[in-house]
């Protein structure tokens, strides 16, 4: 073969041109496996990321909540600031609270992964009281800011305020809710592998709800009852 | 309290007769013929007692395929409401100069540029492109779903639900006037209180739920349910494109969820976040909504990008240049889009320190994209070019993408933004890129995927006369907004008081008829292609000589996609296959695992959209009623744990069987 | 929708879980042990003490200070949540979990100093006012 045609083969087959006679595999060769013929469970599997990817989404919304309240978060509209109205006793023990609240799910989980059914409802019920607790807390101060005149409407600050604080609780309402129905349908169909999952999904929810909680008071409360 | 007790506004909120435009003649008009057609549609349906069939096998499907398929309907349906509004507005812009007033008083003008803009993105695009990544990608990877067939139900009922909001808007009440974006304070309920702005919001956060969870379904498909072998480097690049889009989606969602969340609560409740007294700061909307706006552009052009790499790779016979260098992109492109937003409001006043990272940025983008049309560039050269259908929209792409690409860079200086901002010329760019990026790869795509989906080719002819009023109509229409643009003419305008810019208009509204042929022909093509489809049958599953995983299955592919998950070796693992002698397995079936049809997504998407209806016209009761039931309908399907079944291997061997006889056929 | 049905291919797939018991389970990584969730509260306790303590009890005079450790801790304390009671980890689902999540606080950075920084700087072409006029202003 001539000079410039071997390197013209060479400059085609680089680029990947594909030309007839290479469209056959080579005399002797045997053909690789294309298809699997053993089925395998596929769909299974994707649950967990799923949740996952949908917390990183959360993360977002959240992430909007911190930048509003980060940009608005000193316009006082000459009315109450946060150290005027912030009780940190009262957010301790909310956090306090909420931290327990975790610590109770993750014995839950270790109840559920040794099948132990009573024993898992039972730190189920626990989680979902100390859930409860903070959202009473929180209603509570709610409640006290409003009557205080120190409303949603009241200044920018007050509205990034209600909403992100809220928007955590309503996150929280919602846990306790799905954490009731998880509780009924553990108990009306037992620990099977589709209430295992969900569990581990709700799990991730609620430690993620105390990931969120702790830039709640670190940069709402406590930045902002400095002054 | 109760001395003002109106039992009709208990019932009804604020909705009232005069919610309905009887004084408007061209929305009556409208209304007679969506009426007429709507009736004859309902009324055909009925005739042929067709209501059992689409309830079992497409309302309450999770075929990822027949739901691709019914969101690219979706898509076809809106854009013709979509394209109505801008042809509405070309025409009033060419009439409108000096003395006269053209047809179009400015409060229904505005009506129709957020009306478009917001259909056209929301309603046209984006799920035109979730169709297509719906249907290609799972067929691409080797799997037999996505990973949450239900949810994928869901989500399209729920985009559903967003447009029919969107489309009430025309004939109960009205629609925002406050463009696409919403801007605050014009968004706000001191300067908008109306229904309008509701409906928007409403619509969005509808058919942004389904996009999102959309967006984790996709993700979870590709990271999880690849063909054994197909490592991410063997993958096709429309399914990196899919995962870098849905990536994108997945992160900004849920920002345009919050913002206009926000927007709501000011309207609503009376809140400060983006009113202009008590410590709000109307600025924080536009640097919200666009942190959305920008990346969202990416998270539609992307996936057109993916649509061209196929495209071209198949009507080349040639591998796609420079894989890895397409996937980097890919992902600069990805990240990048996130870097940039600030440039939709450079004349905001941030300064200049601020306006230059954001322009460096903005110009940094095109390095990737520009890589991205080498490669294209490199892959055809050298390469055996068909110019049949698909490929024709290519070569349309990138002269007009790459000039839009251009006046883009030039929008980046900041300076240069400063005279163009919010004039034609910005309109122009990006329509440019929309058009000629998004639409024309869509476009590319139903030429190249339709004959999979439905079995036979589309008729060539037409897709050509399609093709080239679409091209022609769109540089008609928009050259002379550029030069506009750099006259100094604003958007948004109703009427113009300068006489010479009305030859200009004229030759816009000309350009606008002739993409409507474009678009009429594309109808067109589809109903003659239907009428001749035997001739224009698809017997081998592979009528363009195709590389990757779609084309080794029947056109249209059976529900289960494979009887066996296939194993890559390599890249483009179809022409692989081809390559080394693959031969298709023709008994050993097996009965295949696959998800039930459910119509839990219907009643959800339902429920979701009475409650936002609800929301807009202030009917407490009915919000509260649709609210509860939604999460007991909710709470109701957790319950179902009863979600598969098993395809018989007598069925798999019966379609099996079918294929072969009709690969024989075709032989 | 159906109405409640006892779970069918549900009860199926716990044949193959039945094994498992409290190892790895398939999607996120190891289980919690006993000693971890009680080392991650405990952890989690003392990194909330000190931040309340250096705000409640006015500890240094410096807001600024104050402001950075508070800060610190947090980030402190989330890692910890991450670690103990997320069990984060870069091999779960094959590093995707871990890459979902970097992505994820990248963007967040993102929003949070984009928006701040963008936001700080709209009033660049403004005519000054003093911070005590801000503050009052309506």
């Amino acid at each position: 073969m001539s000079c410039g045609s071997k390197i013209r083969e060479r400059r085609n087959s680089r680029q990947g041109l594909d030309r007839m006679h290479e469209m056959t595999a080579p005399p002797g060769a045997t053909a690789p496996v294309f298809f699997e013929q053993e089925q395998h469970a596929q769909a299974e599997g994707g649950t967990l990321i799923g949740f996952w990817l949908y917390l990183m989404s959360d993360c977002l919304l959240f992430a909007v909540l911190f930048a509003c309240y980060g940009v608005l978060g000193r316009n006082y509209a000459a009315g109450p600031s946060g150290a005027d109205l912030f009780d940190l006793k009262l957010v301790a023990v909310n956090t306090a609270l909420l931290l327990l609240s975790s610590i109770t799910y993750g014995f839950a989980m270790l109840e559920m992964s040794k099948d132990r059914l009573r024993m898992t409802l039972g730190w189920l019920a626990i989680t979902g009281l100390f859930g409860a607790g903070f959202l009473a807390i929180e209603l509570y101060e709610f409640s006290d800011f409003i009557h205080e005149g120190a409303t949603p409407q009241r200044s920018a600050f007050l509205s990034s305020f209600f909403t992100l604080v809220g928007t955590h609780g309503l996150h929280v309402t919602f846990g306790i809710v799905w954490l009731v129905t998880l509780m009924v349908q553990v108990r009306q169909f037992g620990l099977i592998a589709d209430n295992q999952r969900r569990l581990m999904c709700l799990s991730m929810f609620w430690h993620f709800l105390d990931v969120v909680w702790i830039g709640v008071f670190t940069f709402v409360y406590l930045m902002g009852a400095m002054r | 309290m109760f001395a003002h007790f109106d039992i009709k506004q208990l019932i009804f909120g604020r909705l009232s007769l005069e919610a309905i435009p009887y004084h408007e003649p061209i929305l009556v008009a409208t209304f007679a013929v969506v009426a007429l057609a709507g009736i004859a549609l309902l009324g055909a349906v009925t005739w042929f007692g067709k209501w059992d069939y689409l309830w079992r096998e497409w309302f309450t499907t999770i075929d990822h395929k027949r739901i691709g398929i019914m969101y690219v309907i979706l898509a076809i349906v809106m854009l013709l409401r979509g394209f109505a509004d801008a042809l509405m507005m070309l025409v009033q812009k060419a009439l409108s100069v000096g003395a006269s007033e053209g047809y179009l008083p400015p409060h229904h003008y505005d009506q129709i540029f957020t009306a478009h803009g917001t259909i056209m993105i929301f309603f046209m695009a984006m799920p035109f492109v979730t169709g297509m990544m719906n249907y290609i990608m799972p067929l691409q990877i080797g799997a037999r779903d996505v990973a949450f067939p239900f949810l994928n139900n869901f989500s399209f009922w729920m985009t559903v639900g967003g447009a029919t909001l969107t489309m009430l808007s025309l004939f109960v009440g009205e629609f925002s006037r406050a463009t696409w974006l919403a801007y605050a304070p014009l968004s706000g309920a001191a300067y908008s209180p109306g229904v309008g702005v509701d409906y928007y919001i409403w619509g969005l956060q509808v058919a942004g739920v389904g996009t999102t969870l959309s967006g984790i379904n996709l993700i979870a498909t590709v990271i999880k349910m690849r063909a054994p072998g197909m490592t991410l480097m063997k993958m096709p690049v429309f399914c990196w494109t899919t995962l870098a889009s849905n990536a994108l989606i997945v992160t900004i969602f849920p920002v345009l969820t919050a913002t206009l969340a926000l927007l709501a609560l000011d309207r609503y409740v009376g809140t400060h976040f983006f009113t202009n007294d008590f410590g709000g700061n109307s600025m924080l909307y536009m640097n919200l909504i666009w942190i959305w706006g920008h990346p969202e552009v990416y998270v539609l052009v992307l996936p057109a990008f993916g649509i061209y790499s196929e495209v071209v790779s198949t009507f080349c016979s040639k591998r796609l240049f420079g894989y890895t260098s397409m996937v980097y992109a890919t992902a600069v492109i990805a990240l990048v889009s996130w870097l940039v937003w600030l440039h939709h409001f450079f004349t905001m006043g941030a300064g200049p320190n601020v306006n230059s990272f954001f322009g460096i940025a903005s110009m940094i983008i095109a390095i990737p994209t520009g890589a991205k049309v080498f490669n294209w560039l490199f892959t055809m050269y050298r390469g055996r070019i068909r110019f049949e259908g698909p490929f024709i929209w290519v070569m349309g792409f990138i002269p007009t993408f790459v000039i839009g690409g251009l006046t883009g860079v030039l929008l980046a200086v900041p300076p240069a933004d400063f005279v163009v901002h919010n004039s034609l010329f910005l309109v122009a760019h990006f329509h440019n890129v929309i058009i000629g990026g998004v639409v024309f790869g869509l476009l590319a795509g139903v030429q190249y995927w339709f004959p999979k989906a439905f079995g036979y080719k589309l008729d060539p002819f037409w897709g050509k006369v399609s093709f080239w009023c679409w091209l022609s109509g769109f540089w008609t229409v928009f050259l002379p907004l550029y030069v506009l643009g750099l006259m100094g003419v604003t958007r948004r305008t109703q009427h113009f008081d300068d006489p010479s810019v009305q030859p200009y208009l004229t030759i816009a509204a000309i350009g606008v008829c002739v993409i409507m042929v474009g678009i009429l022909t594309f109808v067109l093509q589809l109903i003659v292609s239907y009428f001749r489809r035997e001739q224009l049958r698809d017997f081998t599953g592979d009528p363009w000589g195709g590389r990757t995983l779609e084309w080794s299955t029947s056109s249209p592919p059976p529900p289960y996609n494979f009887a066996f998950t296939p194993v890559v070796h390599d890249l483009d693992a179809w022409w692989d296959m081809k390559r080394r002698g693959y031969e298709r397995p023709l008994g050993g079936f097996r009965p295949i695992h696959m998800p039930k049809n459910t119509g839990a997504g219907v009643v959800l998407a339902g429920l979701s959209t009475v409650l936002g209806f609800a929301l807009i016209w202030y009917i407490w009761w009915l919000a509260a009623l649709s609210f509860a039931g939604l999460i007991a309908a909710a709470i109701t399907h957790t319950f179902n744990y009863n979600r598969d079944f098993y395809i018989s291997a007598e069925d798999v061997v019966r379609l099996e069987n079918q294929r072969t006889a009709q690969l024989a056929a075709g032989a | 929708m159906r109405a409640a049905a006892q779970p069918g291919l549900g009860q199926r797939s716990q044949a193959h879980n039945i094994g498992r018991g409290s190892g790895e389970h398939g999607g996120h990584g190891s289980q919690g042990t006993f000693g971890g969730y009680v080392t991650g509260f405990a952890l989690s306790l003392v990194l909330t003490a000190i931040p309340f303590w250096l705000v409640m009890g006015d500890v240094f005079a410096d807001r600024l200070t104050t402001s950075i450790l508070v800060m610190a801790f947090a980030a402190v304390q989330i890692v910890v949540h991450m670690i103990y009671f997320l069990h984060m980890n870069t091999k779960s689902e094959g590093g995707w979990t871990f890459l979902a999540l970097a992505f994820t606080l990248t963007l967040v950075v993102i929003t949070l100093s984009g928006s701040i920084w963008v936001m700080y700087h709209m009033d660049q072409n403004m005519m000054p006012m003093s911070p005590h006029e801000a503050l009052q202003k309506p």
